[in-house]
């Protein structure tokens, strides 16, 4: 190689022969393509291969082992036990459809709240009052996950601001606190964000021309807006769930804090199953249904368009 | 816009506003919950004071916690700076198989629901009888914060002309020097940019943490055991506040450092038609984002 015999030709001493084998190193490596792209990629190749992707082999496989019942040690010997367990006991049944239920409920509310403040901010908001609106919208989305659920702990509580208020409105008070119905709440104003910003960006990808064109047809504006604007910024829709419907499946921390006795999700268990009961075989079944799941998901969202939307 | 009532724009406008309110409210009253004199967290507040403060600060407990936690956040950064940029180099500059799933793989543990990049690291450790500890905290950070880095140096290098590294290249630079005072210069924001959201990204994360810590207790995990066991309350108020400050005050210089190339800036103006210039709503996971560019065109 060029560069290599150029380092052992000149021998580095003078500044002057340093900068000559700098210059043929250079020259070296940029003949040769590959080797400077190995060298860029070698080190984060590594990272994801060694750690991460083979992170999650191990817990793909690891959910085909089990944990000796006496002896608490992990057994290497194959057996679909954990998930036999998870498919036949009803209450693994009921946290997993209880997990995914409301992840559906949380992508469908966001949505709708999102989709008319995103046509606002696109395309009727002066550009002012655009770039304000978009940093309350990155606000809350980099204000630790953690205060905002706790937040919400404190707006719901039954002594909280929520009560306070419909008690001084005189409409009594609501008790939902530590429920299904808060789990919904904070989840949806938690990935909120989420989904505001790409259907935002696909309403802004809009020609204007395309709705001049219906109106010019004959199209009353709730027509242009369900027959021209909605097809278009579906695939916005469709991007935006991925986000609220990933993380509400995978989530642990809400159902703690503001879900009630009976509220786990698929995180809750597996949380348990790993802390309390290291059972790591059993988590490992269980978190691969948010997989599956997921991976259904990304297949029907790529589908739809929604991979060109992000 | 032609087609849309002026009746409609002031019901569109009315929810705006409304949605303003909702995602702005719950921020500003846990703000002003860290003055609560009261060891009660009901409202309304009886009055306001700043009793808290010193005692959160001296808490033995929560200094245990804010410790790893900033140590955990400035490794995690330092790595994800260098395999970042080595990744954004490499897609960038060539052509190689497998060049398209690069900037999938990177994104993966962002994207993925937290549990499975948590579970997943957990059973690679106890397969590999890692002891848990503050430097599998790193690995894992290291791991979703590497895609900040990556997305904020590869969007400023597609928007910065190649030309210039030919030209120093030309003109007798080697590599180095071309590296040194054309190329890193060009990049110098953008690197301190994804290093600050990788920095935020890290300091508040949870759920991967929670798999990844055995023993080792960090600042939100402090703030999560406190809060579900409903003690320390008052203190936990004021440290929130502080972990606001933390989050928002590095994504907000972010933000001012690649306002040219919009890094932070989802919905950038004009260039929707260059190639998809704009971006996307970054990923998350335990709550955390990063607003990014995808990679255009």
């Amino acid at each position: 190689m060029d560069g290599g015999e150029g380092l052992s030709a000149e021998p580095a001493s003078a500044p002057g022969g340093l900068r000559r084998v700098r210059r043929q190193v250079s020259a070296g490596l940029f003949r040769r393509t590959w080797l400077r792209a190995t060298l860029l990629l070698g080190a984060p190749a590594a990272w994801f291969v060694l750690i991460y992707l083979a992170a999650l082999v191990v817990l793909f496989v690891s959910a085909f082992w089990r944990v000796d019942e006496f002896t608490g040690e992990l057994v290497h010997d194959w057996t679909l036990d954990n998930f036999r367990t998870i498919v036949e006991e009803p209450t693994y049944r009921t946290i997993a459809l209880r997990t995914i239920g409301i992840a559906a409920a949380v992508t469908v509310t966001d949505a709708l709240l999102a989709l008319p403040f995103a046509y606002f901010a696109a395309r009727i908001a002066p550009r002012r009052l655009q770039s304000a609106l978009f940093v309350v919208v990155l606000v809350p989305l980099w204000t630790s996950y953690l205060v905002r659920v706790y937040a919400w702990r404190l707006i719901l509580a039954e002594d909280g601001i929520l009560n306070w208020t419909l008690g001084k409105l005189g409409l009594g008070s609501l008790d939902v606190a530590y429920s299904n119905w808060a789990m919904w709440i904070v989840f949806s104003y938690i990935w909120l964000p989420f989904m505001i910003l790409p259907v935002w960006l696909a309403f802004e990808r809009v020609p204007a021309s395309l709705l001049e064109a219906s109106a010019d047809l004959g199209a009353r504006g709730w027509t242009s807006f369900r027959r021209v604007l909605l097809p278009l910024v579906l695939p916005g829709v469709v991007a935006g769930s991925i986000f609220t419907f990933s993380l509400t499946l995978g989530d642990f921390i809400t159902p703690t804090l503001v879900g009630g006795a009976g509220s786990d999700f698929i995180g809750n268990v597996v949380y348990r199953s790993v802390g309390i009961a290291s059972n790591v075989p059993f988590a490992a079944a269980f978190a691969t249904i948010p997989l599956l799941v997921m991976g259904l998901y990304l297949l029907l969202a790529r589908r739809l368009g929604a991979f060109e939307a992000m | 816009m032609g087609t849309t009532t002026r009746l409609s724009r002031i019901a569109l406008a009315l929810w705006a506003a409304l949605i303003v309110l909702f995602l702005l409210f719950p921020i500003a009253l846990i703000a002003l919950y860290a003055f609560n004199p009261s060891n009660v967290q009901s409202w309304p507040l009886d009055g306001l004071s700043t009793k808290w403060f010193s005692k959160a600060f001296h808490d033995e407990a929560m200094r245990e916690a804010l410790w790893p936690s900033l140590r955990a956040a400035f490794v995690s950064t330092a790595i994800a700076l260098v395999l970042g940029s080595l990744a954004a180099f490499a897609v960038h500059r060539f052509r190689f198989f497998g060049r398209e799933t690069v900037s999938f793989v990177i994104l993966l543990p962002l994207a993925l629901p937290g549990i499975i990049t948590g579970m997943a690291l957990n059973s690679f450790f106890t397969f590999g009888e890692v002891d848990f500890s503050l430097t599998t905290i790193v690995i894992g950070h290291a791991t979703f914060c590497i895609v900040t880095v990556y997305n904020n140096v590869l969007a400023r290098m597609r928007r910065t002309p190649t030309s210039l590294v030919e030209a120093s290249m030309d003109l007798g630079a080697d590599g180095w020097q071309t590296f040194r005072h054309v190329t890193l210069p060009m990049i110098a924001t953008a690197l301190v940019a994804g290093g600050l959201l990788a920095f935020a990204l890290s300091f508040d994360e949870v759920i991967v943490t929670t798999f990844t810590a055995g023993a080792q207790n960090t600042l939100p995990l402090w703030i999560f055991g406190n809060i579900r066991l409903g003690q320390e309350l008052p203190l936990v108020n004021v440290v929130v506040l502080l972990v606001i400050a933390l989050t928002l005050i590095p994504v907000a210089l972010a933000q001012r450092l690649t306002r040219d190339t919009g890094a932070l800036r989802p919905i950038a103006r004009g260039r929707a038609g260059a190639g998809g210039g704009g971006a996307a709503a970054g990923p998350v996971r335990g709550g955390d984002a990063v607003a990014e560019e995808p990679p255009g065109g």
